[in-house]
């Protein structure tokens, strides 16, 4: 309230960080409340050992879900994970889960899968709640209207033994993108041009407001995909106001609330929106119709392009020489040898028919390794159900078992050294998909092209 | 946490912009489920190449160069959030990363380790790469009560946030504080909304 009494126009971000406020402490640290926090095997072990270190027990536990994805193979799930380090980190997840009785949707499970698929899928992930992980890509849930960051292992033992954080309210950026996507142009092609405008450290300090038409007008899986993003470009979050497609995608889903509580929860949500005349410290206005299907070029994901553009003259020579592109103006036309559709970036179902509906009566190059490692069980379940096994399997694509798979590389899907892989994922940092690895990021649809043809291919051109 | 009141030390430089966390760590090195012995993976792919050979023109293979004040490039520790990034440079030996833009969650991660992150802006971060340069050698001092950092002729102050500053000079980490207003926290949490 303001001295006349009026209210001050809020953000969205402002409503739920200040609904979450617990205590003030200096200028300008607060202690925050987290309403859900997600783990898994690679960055919660230390945060466990911390705890019984200084005897601290887990002070919420019901707000707590665990999943192993980071470190597992993609393959005979059922059996034992053979790699020893893997299996150590997997189940000291299961024993620290076990001890301080958390529920873990483990190997095996049929709720298993990527945390930032699984959360969303089993109606954990609701509008207005503060969500944290140890993993940065937690920004995915900002698609249903909340406050989600990746936080460090410290921070995940306090968040384990108070529920809170420290923080620093970060500035807020409001990014709208007007207009409609063209054929062939997905939510993964307008976040990846957003990146290449405001480069890899442009919303670093910030948490950014997606708006405008072209966001409302995506499904729930292409917002995750953009706010999933977010991080690309150093922001700790990007949320997007919940409407009437997060609350369709909500509904009888296993966690939301059920029956008269569903209409009070929906007229809570409905007031989760950035209020007429509210601020922002920085605002960007993109148009849908300008972008193109996208490619990275480089090492890092700022470096991208349309897909028949040159590299800019500016271009970081290392990160040239790194990709082997020194004798090359542009990527169209590139023979790659690997394509990998997966990552907690396009692993959803909507990907898995965008692929599908692409390779239908279609055979993969013969130079191209295509490998789909689903989000979760239950999109690999969908997949099934809808028949999208047989169809990728008679295009050559091998579909695995759910995990984070080549987007990382812990586990045994690496790419080999100096090979081209051009990845649904959300990183193409020097090694990230296996030491030497050449990563060129895109969309579930440009992937797919690529594996058609055995080559980088405008996708447009065959739709 | 580890209390951190001055360093002094030779610096070492590495003027490249973005490097990201998978740089510093790989994600094949993360299997480990303790805080030590990142430090033997640290930069691993640029100090080692395929066949576990030492990368003889990296910086850190050079025996000239050691010392506990790393300086990078613009934006150091972008990417993923693991701390095992912060983990794997204080088991190097690093204590202080000095550079003229930090990602938000590497930052958090170094003070919550023991580890000073000092922002410059970009000409003093040109000047100390210069100043390497000229005489590797020479001993950079970090005195976080006055907030200075002097090499050569120069003395830069930076800024940090009090309450971050008051944790590293006492080995204080947020843990401690937060448990100190639990009855806080319970009383937020009875009056907060149900959705």
């Amino acid at each position: 309230m303001n001295r006349l009494g009026k209210k001050e126009p809020k953000t969205l971000f402002d409503k739920i960080w200040d609904a979450h406020v617990v205590k003030q402490v200096t200028e300008d640290r607060q202690v925050i409340y987290i309403d859900r926090h997600f783990i898994h095997e690679v960055t919660s072990p230390q945060a466990f050992n911390g705890l019984r270190r200084r005897s601290i027990p887990i002070f919420r536990k019901d707000k707590i879900t665990a999943t192993a994805d980071h470190n597992v193979p993609t393959k005979n799930q059922h059996l034992p994970i053979v790699e020893p380090n893997s299996r150590k980190q997997v189940d000291t997840l299961i024993d620290n889960c076990s001890e301080y009785n958390i529920p873990l949707y483990g190997l095996g499970h049929e709720k298993q899968g990527i945390v930032h698929v699984i959360g969303p899928e089993q109606g954990l992930t609701k509008p207005g709640m503060t969500i944290v992980c140890g993993d940065s890509h937690t920004s995915t849930h900002g698609a249903f209207g909340c406050i989600a960051f990746g936080i460090g292992t410290s921070q995940v033992e306090q968040v384990m033994a108070t529920q809170c954080l420290l923080l620093e309210k970060p500035q807020k950026m409001k990014i709208e993108v007007d207009g409609k996507l063209s054929k062939g142009v997905t939510a993964k092609d307008l976040i990846l041009y957003i990146i290449s405008k405001l480069s890899t450290s442009g919303g670093t300090g910030y948490f950014i407001e997606y708006t405008g038409s072209a966001i409302e007008t995506l499904s729930m899986e292409g917002r995750m995909t953009v706010c999933n993003m977010s991080i690309e470009m150093g922001a700790r979050g990007g949320l997007i106001a919940p409407d009437e497609t997060t609350f369709d995608y909500l509904k009888n889903r296993e966690h939301a609330p059920k029956e008269e509580h569903w209409e009070m929860a929906v007229d809570f949500w409905n007031n989760l929106k950035s209020d007429d005349g509210c601020s922002f410290d920085k605002e960007y206005l993109f148009h849908a119709e300008e972008i193109s299907p996208m490619v990275t070029y480089g090492t890092n994901p700022g470096m991208g392009m349309g897909v028949s553009d040159f590299f800019p003259l500016a271009t970081n020579r290392k990160a040239i020489d790194y990709m082997g592109l020194n004798d090359q103006k542009q990527l169209i036309g590139k023979e790659v040898q690997h394509v990998f559709i997966g990552s907690c970036t396009n692993a959803r179902i909507e990907d898995l028919r965008a692929v599908a509906s692409f390779v239908e009566g279609k055979q993969k190059a013969e130079n191209i390794t295509a490998l789909i490692v689903p989000g979760s069980k239950k999109v690999e379940r969908q997949a099934k159900k809808e028949g999208l096994d047989i169809i990728f399997k008679n295009a050559g694509f091998e579909l695995r078992e759910p995990g984070c798979s080549a987007c990382l590389g812990m586990n045994e899907d690496k790419i080999p050294s100096g090979e081209y892989c051009v990845s649904t994922s959300n990183r193409n940092f020097e090694g990230r998909q296996g030491p030497g690895a050449r990563t060129i990021l895109a969309s579930p649809l440009t992937a797919a092209a690529a594996a058609i043809h055995g080559k980088i291919v405008d996708v447009r051109e065959f739709l | 946490m580890e209390k951190l009141v001055s360093i002094k030390s030779q610096a070492i430089p590495l003027p490249i912009e973005d490097i990201d966390t998978d740089q510093i760590i790989p994600a094949r090195f993360l299997k480990a489920i303790n805080r030590e012995g990142f430090g033997e993976n640290l930069f691993r792919d640029w100090r080692f190449d395929q066949n576990d050979q030492h990368k003889e023109s990296f910086v850190l293979n050079n025996p000239d160069y050691v010392g506990s004040i790393l300086v990078a490039g613009k934006n150091f520790g972008c990417g993923s959030s693991r701390e095992h990034a912060a983990w794997a440079l204080y088991d190097y030996g690093f204590r202080v990363v000095i550079s003229s833009f930090f990602a938000d969650i590497f930052k958090g991660n170094a003070l919550n380790n023991g580890i000073l992150p000092i922002v410059v802006d970009n000409e003093q971060l040109h000047q100390i790469f210069q100043h390497i340069e000229e005489d590797h050698t020479s001993k950079f001092e970090v005195d976080l009560p006055s907030q200075e950092l002097k090499f050569g002729n120069f003395c830069i102050k930076f800024e940090i946030d009090p309450y971050k500053k008051d944790c590293l000079l006492n080995g204080h980490d947020d843990i401690d504080y937060l448990l100190s207003i639990k009855d806080e926290i319970i009383a937020f949490e009875n009056k907060q909304l149900i959705y």
